[in-house]
């Protein structure tokens, strides 16, 4: 399958319609103009708007934000790459619009699946009644890296794992959403969401007067709250919160920076705290003061060298031990990994039905295992239609994308694939849907995903409404992610 | 506030005032090199010795020279003490900092950098020097309007202030040093022309020539100007005017955090020294004893500083 390539967008009275699609292959579901040749309803108003606009002023404005982006320094680093340590994730201005119908069922779905993603957490590290009642192998979990054998009987305060959560959606159709990945470890992008928005609302007021959009900006608010909910019993008073990032070189410090000045709580590094009193303490101008909530966006490996990796320079000794004792809460808690592992993902649907008696909302997308002969035997004899991804990897690194490759790409990876199958797992490439972006020949409809933000405390779960919407820049790639040539866009739930 | 914050702070800003200064004696020996190139040369040698740059820069190019001497201060990769290195330097602690900032003050010192970043990528050409020189202070500037006019006063701020001012003096203080011998009272007997010209060097290195003739009647004194840079609460950039802001911020700390730290007495040690107000006593002293030991007491107040409010572990 490939992308239809020669789509013309022309303005009219009533606004921009698609004129035809000048290719005779599949054609994706395109969010603006659906199958069709007229915007979709959401998109009414945008459309009329956007028939009236100059293109060269677009363009400008595109560079505006540009420009607004590396003077607010929302920039995030290249792993390896001396030349440009800083880099902007390009911005493109026409907005991802949803429609509160369509927003509130994907909402639903996001919800019942972050409950079912901590319920399972809470019995993975306690009876593990999903193993007993056979819904699951018990090897998933024993034999799985994610699982960390010293969460086992901790149950963190209030019972959250996943304090924040970030779930990846695709789109194919106008009723079709599925789940792409749970993100329960460290999602990040919430700082992009914001910005997008801040810097369209700078750029286009006239619009929002003209649209009614439903507001982002509570998020860093609704963050503090909710880790402020799950502060431990050690707690006095108003909940000290910190955020523990590895640092300015890391590739996302502009959003830990960001996070923790929105919501007024200090950002440290591991060399900032010790563990004084049996709690966990960092070094202020008056001395050590007790941490209560850690937002870590540090990983599971680095967050104790005493109880972890020991060469770790980013984490505080004994904070697993402080944790254990509920001195302190870790956001998310150690360990969640073990929910949003590859192989975990393909037994969602079971997961979500054993703790909510529910059937899921939101679809997975089918996922063979590689691990099992006959699904590994499918995989195989299947390479060029099919996405396969490594268990545990992240970033897009490391996956085959089967339509997209050339031959040699497809069989050095089957040796690859054929070496430790287990490793591995293959989905059906999906019709991603496409939403347009303006190009120097005017829109041009690219491939999207969404990652909503969810946050989980003991009394509610948030989800702000949109999220990211990630767009492969280039036309006809699949791959999403900021390290591989994506760009993000506002994105807009309207109001009812 | 995080130790590491407050160390942030006070950082952030000694590099913003370090690049504004090396901008202003950048500026001062060009005014030389232009107006009487005879003397250029040592005037180069005294400006490295002020920035504790002559062994860096000897090691890559030999003898002072104009033109690569400039170059060695404004931006070259090989020296660590380059105004391009400390606005780096600035803005990587900002990014540390980030949290203690304003939008405003953090996006004046990003300006800052990204603008000298495009302006110094190559060797910049005789004819820019000036306006080169001048977006220098003016970015540095305007970091400053934005901590005046959007900071909180409250600990954050009194960490930058102390840092602002503990580079200010010690820049003043070894221009001084360098400068000494032109200042002693036997020299005013010489009056030679040259002389003159390091005089005005010493005024235009701080940028205090319109304010030092406005205060003076336009009366080019050595002992006066030694008094001027020294003593004179009223000039922004003297020792007395800098450690009278050190001792006021400490003080602000102190109340905010009802504690009195080591580092404040040695504060006030060093302002007791101004307070005394007595040009004579310090020449009887011997300038140049009394600016060592300056140097001397405050890098010692500096580091008491860092241990006191735990910069560092």
């Amino acid at each position: 399958m490939k992308p239809a390539n020669c789509v013309v967008f022309v303005a009219t009275l009533r606004g921009i319609c698609r004129l035809k699609v000048m290719s005779g292959r599949p054609t994706y579901f395109d969010e603006m103009f659906g199958h069709g040749t007229a915007a979709r309803a959401p998109y009414a108003d945008y459309s009329k708007w956007f028939a009236d606009e100059d293109t060269a002023r677009l363009l400008s404005k595109s560079e505006e934000a540009e420009a607004l982006f590396r003077l607010i320094g929302v920039t995030f680093n290249v792993y390896g790459d001396p030349d440009a340590t800083e880099r902007l994730i390009p911005f493109d201005l026409v907005p991802r619009i949803i429609a509160a119908r369509e927003w509130a069922k994907v909402a639903k779905g996001i919800e019942q699946r972050v409950r079912a993603l901590n319920a399972f957490l809470h019995d993975i590290y306690h009876r593990q009644e999903i193993v007993r009642a056979g819904r699951l192998p018990a090897e998933m979990i024993a034999r799985n890296d994610a699982f960390l054998p010293e969460m086992i009987g901790v149950s963190p305060p209030g019972d959250i794992y996943t304090h924040i959560v970030g779930t990846d959606l695709v789109r194919t159709g106008d009723d079709e959403f599925f789940v792409l990945e749970d993100n329960a470890r460290t999602p990040s992008g919430v700082s992009y969401m914001l910005e997008n928005r801040e810097t369209m609302l700078h750029m286009f007021p006239e619009l929002f007067s003209k649209i009614k959009v439903q507001s982002v900006g509570q998020y860093p608010r609704s963050l503090r709250k909710s880790l402020s909910a799950c502060a431990p019993d050690a707690c006095n008073g108003r909940p000290t919160i910190a955020v523990l990032t590895p640092g300015i070189h890391n590739s996302a410090y502009y959003e830990h920076a960001f996070l923790a000045d929105q919501m007024s709580a200090e950002l440290v590094e591991g060399h900032d705290l010790r563990v004084v009193d049996g709690r966990v303490a960092m070094r202020t101008t008056r001395g050590y003061k007790p941490i209560d909530v850690l937002y870590r966006r540090v990983d599971d490996e680095y967050l104790d060298p005493m109880n972890f990796n020991p060469d770790s320079v980013l984490g505080v000794p004994g904070i697993m031990d402080v944790y254990r004792a509920g001195g302190i809460t870790i956001a998310n808690a150690p360990g969640t990994g073990i929910a949003d592992d590859k192989a975990i993902y393909s037994y969602m649907p079971d997961i979500v039905e054993f703790y909510t008696g529910e059937k899921a909302i939101l679809q997975n997308v089918p996922t063979h295992r590689c691990s099992e002969p006959q699904a590994l035997k499918y995989v195989l004899d299947n390479l060029a239609d099919l996405v396969v991804k490594e268990v545990h990897g992240s970033g897009g690194y490391g996956m085959l994308v089967g339509p997209a490759a050339s031959k040699k790409e497809i069989e050095d990876f089957r040796a690859k694939l054929e070496a430790a199958p287990g490793n591995y797992i293959a989905q059906p490439t999906l019709a991603l849907s496409t939403v347009p972006i303006l190009t120097d020949a005017g829109l041009a409809p690219r491939h999207v995903d969404l990652r909503p933000f969810v946050l989980v405390s003991p009394d509610r779960i948030d989800i702000t409404p949109g999220g990211l919407t990630r767009v492969a820049l280039t036309e006809g790639s699949l791959v999403v992610n900021s390290s591989q040539g994506g760009g993000t866009k506002d994105t807009w739930v309207l109001e009812e | 506030m995080l130790g590491k914050t407050a160390g942030g702070l006070f950082w952030m800003f000694r590099y913003l005032e370090r690049a504004e200064n090396t901008a202003r004696m950048i500026d001062a020996g060009l005014r030389i090199s232009l107006t009487r190139s005879s003397a250029a040369e040592s005037e180069w040698t005294s400006i490295l010795s002020s920035t504790g740059l002559s062994a860096a820069y000897s090691e890559i190019h030999g003898a002072p020279d104009g033109p690569k001497v400039i170059d060695f201060l404004l931006r070259d990769p090989n020296n660590p003490g380059s105004i391009m290195a400390g606005i780096e330097a600035a803005r990587m602690n900002a990014r540390v900092v980030r949290t203690a900032l304003t939008r405003e003050v953090w996006e004046a010192v990003n300006e800052c950098y990204m603008v000298l970043k495009r302006l110094l990528a190559q060797q910049v050409q005789d004819r820019d020097l000036p306006r080169v020189l001048q977006v220098i202070r003016q970015r540095s500037a305007f970091v400053r309007g934005a901590l005046h006019g959007t900071m909180v006063r409250n600990h954050i701020y009194n960490f930058a202030r102390i840092g602002t001012f503990f580079e200010r003096a010690d820049n003043t203080a070894r221009i001084l040093d360098q400068k000494y011998y032109i200042l002693l009272p036997s020299v005013r007997l010489v009056g030679s022309p040259s002389d003159n010209v390091q005089w005005d060097t010493i005024l235009r290195a701080t940028s205090t020539t319109r304010a030092y003739q406005t205060l003076h009647d336009g009366e080019v004194d050595p002992k006066a100007i030694a008094k001027f840079l020294i003593l004179d609460g009223r000039l922004p950039r003297s020792l007395a005017f800098c450690y009278g802001k050190i001792g006021d911020n400490l003080g602000y700390l102190e109340q905010e955090y009802a504690t009195r730290h080591t580092c404040q007495s040695l504060a006030d040690a060093l302002c007791s020294k101004f307070k005394a107000h007595d040009m004579n006593a310090i020449f009887d002293y011997g300038l140049h004893e009394f600016i060592t030991d300056f140097l001397r007491d405050s890098a010692a107040l500096g580091r008491q500083i860092e241990i006191d409010y735990r910069f560092i572990e």
